[in-house]
């Protein structure tokens, strides 16, 4: 605050003390500090122990429980029966996949956002560095649903990226891309292919930014001696940027991996009738009834996640963040 | 990175992030061309026609009212809850230090680092096992947890630039801790708390994973999105929703930006 803030502030230098209740209170604040800070705390521990830490205990505890099959019924008895049921091959199969596309598109975000995140915080100035950050800002929370759709009319095969490619007379490029196995199908809106490019559209953003605020850590004058040593701007790259990137791409993977590993919208709207381990998830707990599998389904992304946050630990990902 | 000599990017680069950009703002723009389409039955490109009779549709359908006040009302009870428990949390870590303190901000923002899905199921399974039936309160109980974290990011923020001795100076000068609350504290965090809650409101207004497990038969905007992508009945008034649902998320944005532009931590880097 400014002393021209302060000046124009009508409330004199001093008030008078509040007295009564109000002051009462105050005094025995000041005095046992530790007891106003266990009222602040209070309620927001009150909330997230009681409405989040005690649900997913209840979620765990019913990933131990198991499903009758012929009944329907839960038996909830303490197996780990249910836990077997996850390895079974069309389970696994769900797992893989998920964790197949959570890396490839780990890997893409990675690819499109260094760019970006190089140029924002070495050559962008002023106005620009502003319209930078708004650029990336605006899309990371624009509505995820909204730009799923946006993606549902731009894959349709009566689409605009049809449309652009029988401009470039390059749609034959589109349909061998589309006849080969597992990546392609009958239009991008129902091919794996799609739900790639989806997932990278969506946490692309996550991405960028921890990578930028990396590279802004980066003294300009090490690029600059790595070429006065006489490193190609390859080896520049290689040996000097991206090691010290690598930090901030491990950071922005942590989300990209983790939203696509939980993610069941996506692959349901742009994809192929092939499970993720979030529809899995769905369709356990909703259609199927099936509780405890769904349960022990979401053991599996906590899992992966709870190496994935000590790996990333390990390689300082957080000290970028 | 700083340098002295003012120096132009390679072509290359420039290309590779203006591209990224494009990608990542033309299929947002494309939104608002297709809500003025005459097309009604499918998502053919180039339009053949532009209109702006589906804006009159859109204000006539009762079910997109409800969905819309619905939202609001989710999104501004959680933000009230999640400013007052961010506040307080924020406050407690940020001014003192006490055992356990990375504990809490580790649990602050647990339900946002988690899968949605997880935080969904989780809630869902709890309300069965509690016998809970769903309402307006199950929706609100869901994104008032991870709108917490949103509020708590920017008000910690605000405090660690907030010194202390502003504080002891108000004591000094007779204040008591109410009044030093009032006079200093609160204008100090008072534009991070707008920011906060600007963002909380969008992120509750625009949240479908956790809503899909909190809500019954009720409708937020995005659930009847979502019940349009798989089940489309009238895509032109999904269109223009859409277009509406981008402008209502970006101005909280902007001003948030706007709000919090100078400081060394700007609202809403982290979702």
């Amino acid at each position: 605050m400014t002393v021209a803030a302060l000046n124009s502030n009508p409330t004199p230098a001093i008030l008078p003390g509040s007295g009564g209740m109000r002051g009462a209170f105050s005094d025995l604040f000041w005095r046992r500090p530790k007891l106003l800070l266990l009222l602040m705390l209070l309620p927001p521990l009150l909330w997230l122990g009681i409405v989040y830490i005690g649900s997913l205990f209840a979620l765990l505890l019913q990933s131990f429980f198991s499903i009758d099959e012929f009944s329907g019924l839960i038996n909830r008895e303490f197996t780990l029966k249910t836990y077997g049921d996850l390895f079974q091959a069309a389970n696994l199969d769900i797992i893989l996949r998920t964790v197949t596309m959570a890396a490839l598109v780990t890997l893409g975000s990675a690819i499109i956002a260094f760019p970006i995140a190089y140029y924002a915080a070495r050559y962008a100035r002023g106005r620009w560095k502003a319209l930078f950050y708004l650029g990336v800002m605006l899309p990371l929370w624009s509505s995820y649903l909204v730009k799923i759709y946006a993606w549902k009319l731009i894959l349709a095969k009566e689409g605009i990226l049809t449309w652009l490619l029988a401009k470039l007379n390059l749609l034959w490029l589109l349909d061998a891309w589309l006849s080969l196995p597992i990546v392609g199908g009958n239009s991008l809106s129902v091919s794996f292919t799609g739900t790639f490019i989806v997932f990278v559209y969506v946490w692309l953003p996550f991405m960028i930014l921890p990578v930028q605020a990396a590279l802004e850590r980066v003294p300009g004058n090490l690029v600059e001696a790595s070429s006065d040593l006489g490193a190609s701007p390859g080896q520049t790259f290689r040996n000097v940027l991206f090691p010290l990137a690598l930090p901030g791409i491990v950071a922005g993977s942590i989300f990209t991996f983790s939203l696509t590993l939980g993610d069941y919208i996506i692959p349901q709207i742009i994809g192929t009738s092939r499970l993720f381990i979030g529809q899995a998830v769905y369709s356990q707990q909703g259609t199927a009834g099936n509780i405890p599998l769904a349960a022990a389904f979401t053991v599996v992304p906590i899992v992966i996640m709870g190496f994935y946050l000590w790996g990333a630990k390990r390689m300082g990902a957080f000290d970028a963040l | 990175m700083r340098f002295d000599r003012g120096q132009s990017a390679p072509l290359g680069l420039k290309i590779a992030a203006a591209c990224g950009l494009l990608f990542l703002h033309l299929p947002i723009l494309l939104i608002f061309v297709y809500a003025f389409t005459t097309e009604e039955k499918s998502f053919v490109w180039p339009p053949p026609g532009l209109t702006t009779q589906w804006f009159a549709v859109t204000w006539n359908r009762p079910d997109v009212w409800d969905a819309l006040s619905l939202s609001v009302r989710v999104a501004a009870i959680s933000t009230a809850i999640a400013l007052v428990l961010g506040t307080l949390c924020a406050a407690a870590v940020s001014q003192t230090r006490f055992f356990g303190r990375e504990a809490i901000s580790l649990l602050v923002i647990l339900p946002i680092a988690l899968p949605g899905i997880i935080t969904g199921i989780a809630l869902r399974s709890a309300f069965a096992l509690a016998d809970i039936p769903f309402s307006f309160w199950t929706i609100v109980l869901g994104h008032a947890t991870f709108c917490v974290v949103v509020v708590y990011n920017n008000a910690v923020a605000r405090f660690r630039r907030t010194s202390g001795s502003m504080i002891e100076a108000s004591m000094d000068l007779g204040a008591d801790g109410f009044q030093t609350f009032q006079h200093v504290v609160l204008p100090n965090i008072a534009t991070a708390l707008l920011a906060g809650g600007m963002l909380a409101f969008a992120l509750s207004f625009d949240e479908v994973i956790v809503t899909t497990f909190t809500a019954g038969q009720q409708q937020t905007v995005p659930i009847w999105m979502l019940e349009e992508l798989i089940r489309p009945r009238q895509r032109p008034v999904t269109n223009v929703v859409a277009m509406v649902v981008v402008l209502v998320t970006l101005l909280p944005i902007l001003f948030a930006y706007y709000l919090t532009r100078d400081g060394d931590q700007i609202a809403g880097s982290g979702k």
